[in-house]
């Protein structure tokens, strides 16, 4: 699904003397099935774009456009719709929930769905054994170690089946062994169809192979685009 | 249908994990609920049992109540206002009664003493209430000595000790023959205490007394009614002083919860933000909520009112007893008759459970309509 911006604004706290406008007239488009990495320094508006491109927030102006549809201007009842069924998030702290197992943390996206326990206990259970953690599946989160805790947050973000999964600095929690391990990851991902965006400033992830297109950011503008 | 049913269910069970996650917090604040609404409805269902013990009682007892008054205080009424009244339409029967109190020195408690009716009882036995076998150690067989108005000691012999079923009203009875009754209180013959009327209809009984009020001029008129009502009155106020009694409590658990429901942590909004963050909608949020309000709050009223009501039918209301029950030295034991008003159970489940309810998910409201790319940051 293609993924195209028109001149997007965004400020914080409008009106307001602390006003500040995180991104300023960005126009661009990501194209389905690859993996794009939106790099730049802190502050330079890439978890503001991701958040908007993933309905987690809206545009102060400008349109996001989601396979020719505009999802910007959407209730917010919808955009809950279109974030459950379209998008997967890997945060940068992960955010499981703890105290939850982490079977449960996994199947946590599909519970407004209702579905059947059986299937949904099944899908969650597969993409542990997908992801080497069949194992773990009734610890708690918080015995999980940084890698195993990236990983069942990448199993969360799946359970839904969503085709575009956003990762926000995933690698900043750990080291380069696990980075790599963790791209090499996302690029099977992007080989069964999905398409990825991720924002980093970590060398490990913006010149891994797997990465196609790298976007730079700075001062809420993008600046360069490769690839 | 089925996939909302599922979603509840969902829904229910990451509320209950919540719940275990802080339970520390939990437990306590749902022992401090259980126990208020414990408290309140131990002394709602009491005074409810006991004002319809009261009512059953008195169902029993005539319809008016003749007490003759001199200065305006109750006197001795002689046999000759029987004559008086004559036969009066409605009026199916009346008779004089003996009663009074006497005062026992030797445990410091008052007893009711009143006459068999029988006027062929036998003048040295006596039928006493459970209670003062009690505090005397009496049994049947065994003799009681009391001290008459001339200072002439009388004994007598327990033929009976009043039934533990009607205690409530029997603790402190002392049963006599009449004759003995004129011994002890030296009361004169052709004098009663008072006299009472038995009416057949309910309708009949205010003309009736109104007739009375004419005939007799120097009587008070008392009726079933007003004693009823009496009961009540005494009872509610009674309830009521110990409502005061509870207010501090119930405030301070009342801001106790306003703050545990109301206020949310940090690591509680970061968990709405994750949960929006992943696909959860406003609605699932405050529904989620809405099941942790309702299953604290309807746990502690359903533990609160099951052990109040243990606490007020099977263990004869051990905790508020010496306020409710009675103002005799001798308390009566007894069981009251279960009984519940349903609307005074659905005023404490309106005012102990709604008020939780909306105070968990206003809150959860305000922080849940926010857009969830905070937990981004």
């Amino acid at each position: 699904m293609l993924i195209q911006l028109r001149n997007i604004e965004k400020a914080f706290n409008q009106g307001k003397p602390n006003e500040f406008w995180a991104i300023r007239g960005v126009t661009a488009q990501f194209e389905p099935q690859r993996i794009t990495c939106l790099k730049g320094a802190s502050g330079s508006g890439k978890t503001t774009l991701l958040s908007m491109i993933g309905c987690l927030s809206r545009p102060t102006s400008g349109r996001i456009c989601l396979g020719g549809r505009v999802i910007s201007g959407l209730p917010e009842r919808f955009m809950t719709e279109v974030r459950r069924h379209t998008f997967g998030f890997i945060f940068q702290r992960f955010n499981l929930i703890p105290g939850l197992s982490v079977l449960e943390n996994i199947m946590l996206p599909a519970y407004p769905l209702g579905l059947p326990y059986k299937a949904l206990r099944k899908s969650a259970r597969q993409l542990l054994k997908q992801f080497g953690l069949s194992n773990k599946a009734d610890n708690p989160v918080q015995w999980l170690s940084g890698g195993e805790a990236q990983r069942v947050a990448i199993c969360r973000s799946l359970i839904n089946n969503p085709q575009i999964l956003i990762a926000d600095e995933p690698t900043a929690n750990l080291d380069s062994k696990l980075s790599r391990e963790f791209m090499g990851l996302l690029d099977e991902l992007r080989h069964s169809g999905r398409t990825i965006l991720i924002s980093s400033h970590d060398p490990e992830v913006f010149a891994s192979t797997a990465v196609e297109r790298v976007v730079e950011m700075r001062d809420g503008m993008i600046l360069d685009a490769t690839g | 249908m089925l996939a909302f049913l599922r979603k509840q269910k969902y829904l229910i069970d990451y509320t209950l994990a919540s719940l275990l996650r802080r339970k520390g917090k939990n437990v306590g604040l749902l022992t401090v609920y259980t126990l208020i609404v414990f408290m309140l409805a131990s002394v709602m269902l009491f005074a409810h049992g006991l004002r319809h013990e009261a009512g059953l009682v008195l169902q029993s007892t005539p319809e008016i109540i003749v007490q003759r008054m001199q200065a305006g205080r109750h006197a001795m009424i002689p046999a000759e206002y029987l004559q008086r009244i004559g036969r009066m339409r409605g009026v199916t029967k009346k008779e004089g009664r003996l009663w009074g109190y006497y005062y026992d020195s030797a445990v410091k408690a008052n007893y009711t003493v009143m006459t068999g009716g029988q006027t062929d009882a036998v003048l040295s036995e006596i039928a006493i209430g459970s209670g003062i076998a009690r505090v005397r150690g009496l049994a049947i067989g065994d003799y009681l000595t009391l001290r008459s108005q001339s200072g002439d000691a009388f004994s007598f012999k327990i033929t009976a000790v009043l039934d533990t079923e009607s205690e409530l009203v029997s603790a402190d009875l002392l049963l006599m023959a009449p004759g003995a009754f004129r011994h002890v209180f030296g009361t004169e013959e052709g004098l009663y205490t008072d006299l009472v009327l038995s009416v057949r209809n309910p309708r009949e009984v205010s003309k009736v007394a109104e007739k009375l009020a004419k005939l007799l001029p120097d009587t008070r008129l008392i009726t079933r009614e007003e004693i009823l009502r009496t009961y009540d009155a005494v009872f509610s106020w009674r309830q009521g002083v110990v409502f005061i009694l509870l207010v501090g409590a119930v405030l301070a658990f009342v801001i106790f919860a306003w703050d545990k429901a109301s206020g949310l942590s940090a690591e509680e909004r970061r968990e709405i933000g994750v949960l929006k963050a992943i696909g959860w909608e406003t609605a699932d949020i405050m529904r989620m909520k809405f099941w942790e309000g309702a299953i604290i709050s309807l746990t502690a009223f359903l533990i609160g009112y099951v052990a109040a009501y243990v606490h007020v039918f099977f263990a004869s209301a051990s905790l508020f007893e010496p306020v409710l029950k009675g103002w005799s030295v001798l308390y009566p034991r007894f069981r009251l008759t279960p009984s519940v008003d349903g609307l005074q159970a659905a005023t404490l489940f309106f005012f102990s459970v709604l008020p939780y309810i909306v105070a968990t998910i206003v809150p959860i409201w305000r922080t849940s309509i926010t857009d969830p790319d905070a937990v981004m940051r």
